[in-house]
């Protein structure tokens, strides 16, 4: 089966305090450490244990610059057989849209069965892989948890708000969103990095994948961030001041209250 | 087999000698090839340096090996092996001339005749009779008794007691057949009047003499020539048989020994046939298969004697993790004998890990070196621990819980992800800084001591009073002394201790140079992990100390006094953290500072010093979510209890994080509590007489 799995860049939060910049319309990106997106991180793991089931090839792309080459090599050290980086000037600035217009583009230029992102990025709108399955006319299955390949097709389980789950057959080709939690994604160490480090990712432009200029970057871009915003907190929070036991029983009472124990 | 009554009883023997002759090179012939057999994968297995400093080395055999020096840690089990080991030693030129007795019947051994041969056969009686005495109480132990560290948990497999017993039978009936042997001739020259060679007076021979006395002449040369024949028979069958089990440790625990790992608190590298630079080239990391094993790591498991000691102390298994020291030897050792067996082929290798270990079983060691502490044949775990994780982080396989700080090691030094710009935050205390400011050395502040803080006293905010308390420790004995600041990373101590090598090399090389750029003289640490990895992981640099072994000289030497403490009526018991005391022999400094606190009343828990129990580990263990049934540190805090100890002082932040968190878990908070050696040394010390020299230390940070 041939895979394609697109992969994000972001600021880990985790490792860094977001702040934000003096203009208020971004975070302070100095001293920024990222890393791949998580739920990306989960798509990739994925497709590289199908591959091992039925075989294959597990490509990983990504929309950036220069920078984001380090995300790919980590994918690629984790196992993903080719890499590939669409970057080109004409792309900055593009919304989710764009993004996906870029994506379909890709897709069109191979062959691919299956098509994964991650559920959304830790900045995102999770919106590219909805969009980029519209754009090819591919079914389209969101917060998927578990996947069983079948001929031709797939079982997809997916979650359901509350706790619930249902599986659904959906046809090849498609594009899944991974939810988080799927699997147990290995860890890529020092040394895979290294071996991968002289491992060549082509770079395509705007020309390699004949893209409608008026459809990317940022003129083309109907979705623009006007704010950005740490909210003030609130003050939902109650202190509770008694003994160990009493503070039992209340949080008892509390979490009843909303609905929190059956 | 016997025939015609020999004329001579010196010739008793001589009709059978080509059956005992027989015997013999069969007997030989079958151990040579059971040995090569068992020693074909250790040619197969990684390489090992062990060759160096052979007298060291031979001193060693002759502590642990001859002087047994382990073995009384476990009082009655250590007595019975030492009388078991000296029989052994002493009967071994007996057993030897015994042997050779039956192709030449007169031989003696050189230097055993005449007087000193009748002095070495008195003793030897005994000898032989302590041996089967104690097979006699070996045996009850293990089926009377049955002490608790010889119980095979239902995950390990079925219980060792029937192949223990069968071994110690073996070795009675061999001390038996010896003491007939020698009893039988004697015997039959009473019986014909003839001077006898007089046994050891109630030895084994003496009492068995005594009961065949009254036999006829050829009833004696049957007995004679029989218990020759069971005891060559014995004999052999023993060492063919003891490459199959416990006993090849009487064979191999020499070169165990002798082999033995020198260095405490040193990690073996990922090659010893690699250098560092290369290490890029090496196809696979650590231990994945059998044959990924050292060959001094394949004789250990040959060596293990299943005494469980080792299984004993570990606090993993005591806390009902998947991990007992003991079982990851016996299984390696019958997987060595599924897949090299004596007859038939090698095996193709398989994984180690997901067949005879699992990986819980492998993170759940926090490197404590309990085990390899009270080993009577110094079998090492650390190294061979560490190598499987080695392999296990080369294939990706690494739970979740560690690889977000590892992660964060790799991007921001330490394991937190926190920012390096703030890894000074906890120096900017108000309070702190009014009676203390701290140098952060570079091109322009200079100072003779680096005080290597790393990332827990650095970012924890709890923590951080052991970075203040030791920075004003070292401003009142007038120590010119920084930080590094954002420039230090982790040490790697636990990073390289999880097998993640390349990132520990990363972190280390990075220190290295940022401690060499600030052009110090010497290091001091308060966190006993910073100081063995500085001490031995790191090659390049300056000499380090651990900040109880500076407080302590400072008390001997005067410049440091105590104030009286303030509750007279607590109980204080200090805990050896594993990376000061076991790992680095740590134990007295620390105890001399709360000793020359006046007032303090000291306890001992039961398990201290080289036996302390480990609190949980440090560094990435505290990440781990190991699966247990109760945490290490609410059983050690429980010791401390027991000992009647209201306040436990470490001398480690990571043992502060374990204690404090045991002591809220084991619901003793309010009758417990914790605190770090140099928080009671900052409490406690006298400051007024070295305020200037705080002041002249500090100025310019």
């Amino acid at each position: 089966m041939e895979i394609l799995v697109c992969v994000r860049r972001v600021p880990d939060t985790s490792e860094n305090e977001i702040e934000l910049n003096a203009a208020g319309n971004d975070i302070e990106r100095d001293e920024l450490v990222y890393s791949v997106n998580e739920p990306d991180n989960y798509a990739v793991e994925e497709a590289l244990q199908i591959r091992d089931r039925v075989g294959g090839n597990v490509t990983v792309v990504t929309v950036g610059g220069e920078d984001d080459e380090e995300v790919l090599r980590r994918e690629l050290a984790m196992g993903a057989n080719q890499a590939v980086l669409l970057s080109d000037d004409a792309f900055n600035g593009s919304d989710g849209k764009g993004i996906a217009t870029l994506l379909k583009d890709f897709v069109k230029k191979g062959h691919y069965d299956l098509i994964l992102t991650g559920v959304q990025a830790d900045d995102g709108a999770a919106q590219v892989g909805g969009m980029l399955a519209a754009m090819l006319d591919y079914p389209f299955a969101s917060l998927v948890s578990s996947i069983e390949v079948e001929d031709g097709k797939l079982k997809v389980g997916r979650e359901i708000e509350g706790g619930n789950r249902e599986v659904n057959e959906i046809d090849l080709p498609c594009v899944l969103s991974i939810q988080t939690g799927i699997n147990e994604p290995r860890y890529v160490g020092m040394r895979g990095i290294r071996q991968v480090a002289s491992v060549p990712i082509p770079t395509f432009g705007i020309a390699d994948l004949g893209v409608d200029k008026g459809a990317v970057g940022e003129a083309a871009a109907k979705v623009k961030r006007v704010d950005y915003f740490i909210p003030a907190l609130s003050k939902g929070a109650e202190m509770l001041h008694g003994s160990r036991e009493e503070n039992a029983a209340r949080v008892l009472e509390l979490v009843a209250a909303k609905g929190g124990l059956k | 087999m016997v025939g015609i009554l020999p004329a001579q009883i010196t010739d008793w023997l001589i009709p059978s000698r080509n059956l005992f002759l027989t015997i013999h090179v069969l007997g030989v012939a079958c151990f040579l090839y059971i040995v090569a057999k068992r020693l074909m994968p250790l040619f197969r297995a990684e390489r090992d340096f062990r060759f160096d400093r052979p007298l060291t080395r031979l001193g060693r055999v002759l502590q642990y090996w001859l002087g047994q020096w382990r073995h009384p840690r476990y009082k009655f089990a250590g007595i019975l092996h030492i009388l078991i080991f000296a029989g052994f030693i002493l009967l071994a030129a007996r057993a030897f001339t015994t042997l050779i007795v039956g192709v030449s019947e007169n031989f003696v051994m050189p230097g055993l005749s005449g007087r000193t041969g009748h002095i070495y056969d008195i003793l030897t009686d005994y000898a032989a009779t302590v041996v089967f005495l104690c097979m006699v109480v070996a045996v009850i132990r293990r089926l009377v008794f049955k002490p608790a560290r010889y119980a095979v948990p239902a995950q390990y497999g079925k219980a060792h007691t029937a192949d223990a017993v069968f071994l110690l039978a073996l070795i009675a009936t061999l001390m038996v057949a010896d003491s007939l042997f020698a009893a039988s001739k004697p015997a039959g020259h009473a019986l014909q009047s003839q001077p006898a060679e007089a046994l050891a007076f109630l030895s084994l021979p003496w009492m068995l003499q005594i009961v065949v006395g009254s036999a006829s002449l050829t009833t004696l040369w049957v007995v004679n020539v029989s218990a020759y024949l069971v005891h060559e028979v014995t004999f052999y069958f023993l060492l063919c048989y003891r490459p199959f089990g416990i006993q090849f440790h009487v064979e191999t625990s020499l070169f165990s020994i002798y082999f033995a790992k020198l260095d405490r608190g040193t990690l073996k590298p990922v090659r010893w046939d690699v250098p560092e630079e290369h290490l890029d080239q090496v196809k696979s990391f650590g231990v994945k298969k059998f044959e990924d094993f050292t060959w001094k790591h394949m004789l250990d498991f040959y060596s293990c004697a299943d005494c469980g000691r080792c299984a004993d102390n570990c606090p993993a298994n005591a806390a009902g993790r998947p991990l007992a020291p003991r079982f990851l030897t016996i299984k390696a050792r019958d997987y060595a004998f599924q897949h090299y067996p004596v007859f038939g082929k090698a095996n193709n290798s398989e994984p180690l890990i997901g067949n005879i270990y699992s990986e819980d079983e492998i993170w759940s060691c926090t490197t404590c070196g309990a085990c390899e502490e009270e080993c009577p044949l110094l079998v090492e775990y650390i190294d061979k621990i560490v190598d499987l994780r080695r392999g296990m982080i080369d294939d990706g396989n690494v739970p979740q819980s560690l690889q977000k700080p590892l992660k964060a090691l790799e991007s921001r030094g330490n394991p937190y992800g926190k920012m390096e710009k703030k890894k000074a935050d906890w120096t900017k205390v108000p309070e702190f800084q009014q009676t203390c400011s701290i140098k952060i050395l570079d091109r322009d502040h200079r100072a003779d001591t680096l005080y290597f803080v790393d990332s827990i006293t650095s970012y924890d905010d709890r923590m951080q009073s052991i970075g203040r308390a030791t920075s004003r420790i070292l401003a009142d004995i007038g120590e010119n002394f920084g930080i590094l600041g954002a420039a230090e990373k982790d040490s790697g101590h636990e990073v390289r201790r999880f097998g993640e090598e390349l990132l520990f090399i990363a972190l280390r090389d990075h220190n290295t140079d940022a401690i060499k750029a600030s052009g110090v003289q010497r290091i001091v640490t308060a966190d006993p992990h910073a100081y063995n990895a500085l001490k031995h992981d790191y090659t390049d640099v300056p000499p380090v100390e651990h900040i109880s072994q500076v407080i302590a000289r400072e008390v001997k030497a005067g410049n440091i006094q105590f104030h009286r403490v303030e509750d007279e009526n607590k109980r204080y018991a200090y805990h050896d953290p594993c990376y000061l005391g076991r790992h680095n022999q740590v134990y007295d400094d620390p105890r001399s500072v709360l000793d020359a606190i006046p007032g303090l009343k000291r306890v001992e828990m039961k398990r201290s010093r080289d036996r302390s129990f480990c609190c949980g580990g440090g560094g990435l263990m505290l990440f781990y979510e190991p699966k247990e049934e109760q945490r290490m540190g609410v059983l050690r805090v429980r010791m401390a209890a027991d000992a009647g100890a209201n306040v436990i002082v470490t001398a480690c932040p990571f043992c502060m994080v374990n204690i404090e968190d045991a002591i809220k878990v084991a619901g003793l908070e309010g009758k417990m509590s914790a605190i770090d050696l140099t928080e009671l040394v900052d409490q406690n010390i006298v400051r007024a007489s070295h305020r200037e020299e705080c002041e002249t230390a500090t100025v310019g940070g």
